[in-house]
């Protein structure tokens, strides 16, 4: 496989996996601010511009934070990469550039998302900002499912290469953000705005119903951290990305006969993963801890990018 | 003439951490007066060379250096044995008919300036030769010391020191007769240095040299390298200028 | 403006009462099915054409920067015996095409024996002296030929064009196949229709056949520009249905004369490159010093003979608007036998009397620009407003040597959906034509482009023209030798689901 079809692929998981990340994040916000009993109003705006690291690049534009501003900031618009409009572009540029290693259900479950943003639809209302995201989520699982029916080949191994690398990060980013909230100092805890805001990230990484099977003893922050770092059961949470990661890189390394320093990496990490729990991550401080991942994860992309010769 | 050459270029591939991939045209070919003794390329770092020829017939030699090189020393050395010829070609190699060397290129465009130039330069000159020589001889006089004149003449900012082959190669055209740049190298007291100068394709004759910088045809002195329809046609090192030329005096800095 | 008569292909004559009988049965479909039907069933294809992203994007356009180009649901039809003269004239023009190629960069014997004036071959840019003497493997240069032809009559056809570079359009001409057998399955049990599908085997059949000598399994790899590039999804498309690379310059490496890619393994030797990517910007260190673009060394390998580029370098001069009026005496020449294919007459503007000539009748004319393309730079004398023909008047004056005139020809009709229902419309053709170690071959179908204005006569898609389907009908008598397009329907159909 040429080493430039190789890049793209994985920056289309990557980003593919990231579109679908911001629409599950603007759906839980406008849960959280809209649907629940009691708003969480702003704040949980600004947090989620906050998971996708692009609070300055709104204030920049001498944005004010309303609702509505950071829905559309977060959708549509396109002067930023860290809106859903602008991943599903760069998905689609990176999957146009490969275009002959997709199958054509991949690339129409790309091609159908883009063209939802063609039509330049509005995110003026929570009803439309839902069904917009509605849209995008639906998308992201067809070519998900698209390519997990392609052919077991390099091609889908790069796919989800990229994904597993793309999703610890999220996972991490959004633990990170919202972690005060998970662990507040000296304040209540149980609360119904808490209540909301654990739910909200349960909804973000899925996890709502997971949660349920997996811990009998209710809403815990405790629980949440432990389900979204160290339970490999949840396909979002750390250690199964971590798993994934090793994995698929595993199966590169049969295809093409190569072991090399990414593979390493990852096995090192998710050897040292499968020894954490989640109360020792809390006593050593959850934010040093999430730090640490997310400089990890970056280096190993780098090791990717060496390994593959993405350059 | 036995002239011994040893010329060093240094390139520094523009592209950087990339593998070398250039075309040298740095090989004298033999003629019926111009004999190679011996001559051979060296880099000053792993390299891999392949000869072969271009489109117009120069001989030519692939290099490449597989680790990426912040610059690559190139050094041709050889002997070169030479007759005077008083300008004419014989021998060469050729693959093109002479009526292809009546286009312009992007260094070479036909224009007015330069049509009139060569008009009244030529206008009490009889017959091809004798027209080709008073085209010469005219811009010898007029531009050698003058490289200023000449860059207005080509509307250009600053005229080099192939301007003048570019020059007669344009003037000769626009006259109907074909004619061709030469990079080559010519001798001097101590050694041989790059220079470089033009052909005019004249009927029952053949190609015959004429070197703008001296005003009169090459000699003895001069080995020819490699011949096309301008400077970039037959550089040494492909798409570079051949950087330590005799520059024009009076050149605009 | 004013309206051409012309030749129907459906109705025969301009006034026949009847159709054509051999199409009598397509006259009948269109009777019985029902506009609101055929609607439905275009706008289907477009949905599914907008989905795969078959789109082209428009210069100078950037706000609409990928439409698709139009589908016409209604088949144009070529009879068998139409097919097999058209063929025989094809095959003549490509094999001229090749000859003239191999000898204008080699002995050059046509400018010895005076057929063609020298200086229309090396005062041309498109004569291309960097090559001269390189000979590409098997002595093949114009492999994928699109000769753009016209109709007007039954067995009228003029070359308006002859595409020996990199022509495009035959994606094209294998998705709307592909949408008709979908949606008009019917016209598959009328008629035996010739299978179109084998295309992309065949041309990687020729490029196989032309690789280096003494290479056992060659690398084929398709190069491409970029996904930039309007034509992008067929270098794609082609390079996905051959199971091969698409590489870009970027991908590509030259190490020792020979070809390599980059892949994640490491790199791999390549023997065959199907380019799609113009002269200029295949060897930096050749043809565009100043260009980024290209992959340096690349025309050295050829040179070497260790890799075969298709079509060859230096081709242009084949299909230059200035060498078409040639064109015939270069058949004659090489073919020794009279052309089967007319040209259409040309006047060049650059010759005093024919400006003389062409200014006298801008209202009767076409004119075109020598180095124009894609519709652009154009006037059609006949339907032009008078501020058009003195636009052009001046320009012409001004510039006479850009230009060249033909006569307007009565392009032929197709019944083609329009809003009003459905209605004639004029066309053009393009068949491919593949060139291989072993001879000429011509696809049985193509490309049809049809003016979707009426009166129009400029189908160019940059300039709202459509496409249709072109069908080439089977000899009557089953043949047990060739498969119909009847016989690989299902097996379409059900392939469908795969990709």
């Amino acid at each position: 496989m040429l080493s430039r079809t190789a890049s793209s692929l994985y920056w289309l998981g990557r980003y593919f996996e990231r579109a679908d990340f911001i629409a599950r994040l603007v759906e839980a916000t406008v849960r959280l601010d809209v649907l629940s009993p009691r708003s969480a109003g702003l704040a949980a705006w600004g947090s989620a511009l906050a998971v996708t690291d692009t609070a300055s690049a709104f204030a920049e534009g001498g944005r004010e934070l309303r609702r509505r501003e950071v829905a559309r900031f977060l959708t549509v618009e396109t002067c930023h990469p860290g809106s859903i409009v602008r991943c599903i572009d760069m998905a689609r540029t990176n999957a146009r550039a490969v275009r002959t290693a997709l199958t054509r259900e991949a690339w129409s479950a790309i091609n159908r998302a883009w063209l939802h943003f063609e039509a330049r639809p509005g995110a003026e209302d929570p009803t439309a900002v839902l069904s917009l995201v509605e849209a995008v989520k639906n998308e992201t699982r067809g070519f998900e499912g698209a390519v997990h029916r392609m052919l077991r080949n390099q091609t889908t191994w790069f796919i989800r290469l990229g994904q597993a690398v793309e999703r610890a990060d999220n996972t991490a980013r959004l633990l990170d953000v919202k972690y005060h909230i998970l662990l507040p100092a000296g304040e209540r805890i149980g609360g119904v705005v808490d209540r909301d805001q654990w739910t909200t990230i349960l909804q973000t990484v899925s996890a709502v119903t997971a949660y349920r099977w997996l811990y009998s003893d209710g809403l815990k922050p405790s629980n949440v951290i432990d389900l979204l770092i160290a339970r490999a059961e949840l396909p979002r949470s750390l250690a199964a990305s971590v798993e994934e990661t090793v994995d698929v890189l595993g199966q590169l390394a049969r295809r093409t006969g190569q072991h090399g320093e990414a593979d390493r990496m990852a096995r090192v990490r998710a050897n040292r993963m499968s020894k954490t729990r989640s109360g020792d991550v809390i006593a050593g401080g959850l934010h040093q801890y999430l730090e640490a991942f997310i400089l990890e994860n970056a280096q190993l992309h780098g090791a990717i990018g060496r390994q593959f010769k993405f350059a | 003439m036995r002239i011994a050459i040893e010329h060093q270029i240094v390139h520094r591939p523009t592209l950087r951490g990339k593998a070398v991939v250039q075309m040298l045209r740095l090989t004298p070919d033999n003629s019926d007066d111009q004999t190679v003794v011996h001559w051979r390329i060296d880099v000053d770092c792993d390299a891999r060379m392949r000869s072969g020829r271009d489109g117009f017939g120069n001989a030519v030699t692939m290099l490449y250096i597989e680790e990426p090189v912040e610059a690559v020393t190139i050094t041709a050395t050889g002997d070169v044995l030479t007759s005077d010829a008083h300008g004419i070609v014989r021998g060469s190699n050729e693959t093109l008919p002479p009526a292809l060397y009546l286009r312009g290129t992007a260094a070479t465009p036909a224009s007015e300036a330069v049509t009139a130039f060569a008009a009244e330069a030529v206008r009490h000159c009889d017959g091809p030769l004798a027209m080709l020589h008073g085209l010469n001889a005219a811009i010898h006089r007029r531009f050698a010391n003058d490289g200023k004149a000449a860059a207005e003449l080509l509307s250009v900012e600053e005229a080099g020191p192939c301007d003048l082959a570019h020059l007669f190669c344009t003037g000769a055209r626009s006259l109907g007769l074909p004619a061709r740049f030469v990079s080559g190298f010519v001798a001097g007291e101590h050694d041989a240095r790059p220079h470089c100068w033009a052909e005019a394709y004249v009927a029952e004759i053949g190609w015959v040299g004429f070197d703008p910088a001296i005003g009169l045809s090459p000699t003895d002195t001069h080995v020819r390298v490699a011949a096309a329809l301008d400077a970039a046609g037959a550089a040494p090192v492909a798409g570079e200028a051949w950087g330590d030329l005799v520059p024009l005096t009076g050149e605009t800095q | 403006m004013g309206t051409i008569a012309a030749f129907d292909e459906i109705m025969g004559g301009l006034d026949a009462a009847a159709p054509r009988p051999e199409l009598a049965a397509l006259q009948r479909w269109l009777d019985h099915t029902p506009d609101t039907e055929l609607r439905r069933r275009q706008q289907s294809a477009e949905a599914t054409f907008r989905q795969l992203g078959i789109t082209f994007a428009v210069y100078g356009e950037s706000d609409a920067a990928e439409r698709i180009i139009p589908f016409d649901i209604v088949p144009r039809v070529f009879l068998h015996d139409e097919w097999a003269r058209l063929s025989e004239g094809l095959v003549q023009r490509v094999e001229a095409i090749n000859a003239f190629l191999d000898d204008i960069y080699g002995e050059r014997k046509i400018l010895r024996d005076g057929i063609l004036p020298p200086d229309l071959i090396f005062g041309n840019p498109q004569f291309r002296p960097e090559i001269a003497g390189m000979r590409p493997p098997h002595g093949v240069w114009a492999h994928i030929c699109g000769i753009d032809l016209v109709r007007t009559g039954p067995d009228d056809f003029f070359v308006l064009e002859d595409n020996a570079r990199t022509p495009s359009g035959v994606s094209y001409m294998l998705e709307n196949r592909e949408a008709m057998l979908r949606l008009c399955p019917e016209l598959f049990r009328q008629f035996r229709v010739a299978a179109v599908d084998s295309y992309p085997d065949r041309l990687l059949a020729t490029m196989k056949s032309v690789a280096p000598h003494g290479v056992g399994e060659p690398t084929c790899v398709v190069l491409t520009p970029g996904h930039y590039n309007s034509a992008y999804y067929e270098h794609s498309f082609l390079a996905d249905s051959m199971g091969v690379e698409l590489v870009e310059a970027a991908d590509l490496v030259v190490d020792d004369d020979i070809v390599w890619m980059r892949t994640i393994a490491g790199r791999v030797k390549v023997d065959v490159i199907y380019r799609r990517v113009d002269d200029d910007f295949l060897d930096p260190l050749v043809f565009r010093p100043d260009s980024m673009l290209g992959v340096p060394g690349l025309i050295a390998a050829y040179a070497a003979g260790n890799v075969a580029i298709l079509n060859a370098p230096g081709n242009g001069i084949a299909d230059d608007k200035a060498i078409y009026s040639y064109m015939p005496d270069i058949v004659r020449y090489y073919s020794g036998a009279e052309p089967k294919l007319r040209n259409v007459d040309t006047w060049r503007c650059r010759e005093p009397e024919s400006l003389a000539y062409v200014l006298d009748h801008l209202s009767e004319l076409v004119v075109k620009l020598v180095d124009g393309s894609g519709g652009y730079g154009m006037l059609v004398g006949p339907t032009a407003t008078r501020a058009q023909i003195e636009h052009f008047r001046a320009a012409l004056i001004a510039e006479p040597h850009r230009y060249i005139a033909q006569p307007t020809l009565a392009l032929s009709t197709v019944p083609t959906l329009v809003e009003s229902g459905v209605a004639p419309r004029h066309v053009d053709f393009r068949p491919f034509v593949l060139t291989g170690r072993n001879g000429v071959e011509v696809t049985p179908g193509g490309l049809t482009r049809v003016a979707l204005r009426e009166g129009s006569l400029v189908v160019n898609s940059s300039q709202g023209g459509g496409t249709k389907d072109s069908f080439v009908l089977m000899p009557p008598e089953p043949d047990s030798w060739v498969q119909t397009q009847t016989q690989t329907q299902m097996s379409q159909i059900q392939m469908q689901g795969d990709r």
